[in-house]
């Protein structure tokens, strides 16, 4: 999987390196604006009411 | 440099390659998951925090309720019609105990009044109305109880509050004792509350919010508060309970209750 995805990616090492240190900064943006945030409700240990 | 060899695996045998090849990818799945896990504890105990800490203390200076004594002494871009008023020396705190103002219940999610806890240091916490996560308990920290009373209001005032995420206001439930201060203002009172109990409780006891706990039905004669938050911590199996009763109420204008003096 990874490594398909070095080969595919263009260029030399270090910018195959520097895309993939973006892909990832950016899989980290994403999860933390809205993916994390979407999962949390289903989590079972933010619950501080009675009810 | 040449690419990471596990990409190319000898294909001796095409049968062992085939598996070879689904268990790398599957292996690499797992530990991206892994990975993703650990965001998401980084998430949810971190980025949690630094967001709803950031709004909340935003919330408080949004009301404009800082008394006196933290001004700033240079202050040039202030409106000069607000303060210059304001007597170089407060009168004495006047501590009241009798009937309290009570405001009325406000709309959902309004932020209605700010909660210190002195024993937990200076940081004023803003009290919102509702229990809802998304709007109220994830965004602007502690909820009032819809329909429960207001403060300073004889019956249960009651509160909830994130203990371990969303700048956890409630974190040092545990380290409150019986008689601590717990004050809470609205725009123009001070309402000190003093701990009676703490409890730990199941999720579905909700008579802790009664007007009177543990007696449904009954009439209360007293201005109690009661906090809730998650327990044990990092789970949500139980309910971490905080009695507390009104010990005195004082106007705004009448200064800061001494329980918040030597704190700033």
């Amino acid at each position: 999987m990874y490594a398909a995805l070095w080969r595919v990616l263009p260029g030399p090492t270090w910018l195959r390196a520097l895309i993939l240190v973006l892909l990832a900064a950016a899989v980290v943006v994403a999860c933390f604006a809205w993916v994390f945030p979407a999962l949390a409700p289903y989590m079972p240990f933010n619950d501080v009411t009675v009810q | 440099m040449t690419p990471p060899q596990i990409a190319d695996p000898p294909r001796v045998n095409h049968g062992h390659g085939r598996v070879a090849a689904v268990a790398g990818v599957l292996g690499e799945v797992l530990v991206t998951l892994g990975v993703l896990m650990g965001l998401f504890v980084v998430w949810q105990l971190w980025w949690t925090d630094v967001v709803a800490g950031r709004a909340q203390a935003q919330i408080v200076e949004d009301l404009g309720w800082q008394s006196a004594a933290p001004a700033p002494t240079t202050e040039p871009t202030t409106d000069p019609t607000t303060d210059p008023t304001t007597p170089p020396s407060p009168p004495a705190p006047v501590e009241h105990r009798t009937a309290a103002p009570v405001i009325a219940e406000p709309a959902h999610a309004v932020t209605f009044a700010v909660m210190y806890v002195p024993r937990w240091g200076d940081t004023a916490m803003p009290v919102s109305e509702g229990t809802t996560k998304h709007d109220v308990l994830d965004a602007k920290g502690i909820g009032h109880y819809d329909g429960t009373a207001m403060p300073g209001a004889i019956g249960n005032f009651s509160v909830a509050g994130h203990r371990t995420t969303y700048a956890k206001p409630f974190n040092r439930i545990a380290e409150l004792e019986v008689g601590d201060p717990i004050v809470v203002r609205t725009q123009d009172t001070w309402y000190v509350y003093r701990v009676t109990s703490s409890q730990v409780v199941k999720p579905w006891q909700t008579d802790v919010i009664d007007p009177v706990p543990g007696t449904p039905g009954a009439t209360p004669t007293v201005a109690m508060m009661t906090m809730t938050t998650c327990h044990p911590m990092y789970s949500a199996a139980e309910r971490y309970i905080v009695h507390s009763e009104l010990d005195y109420w004082m106007a705004a204008s009448e200064g800061t209750p001494v329980e918040l003096e030597g704190k700033g």
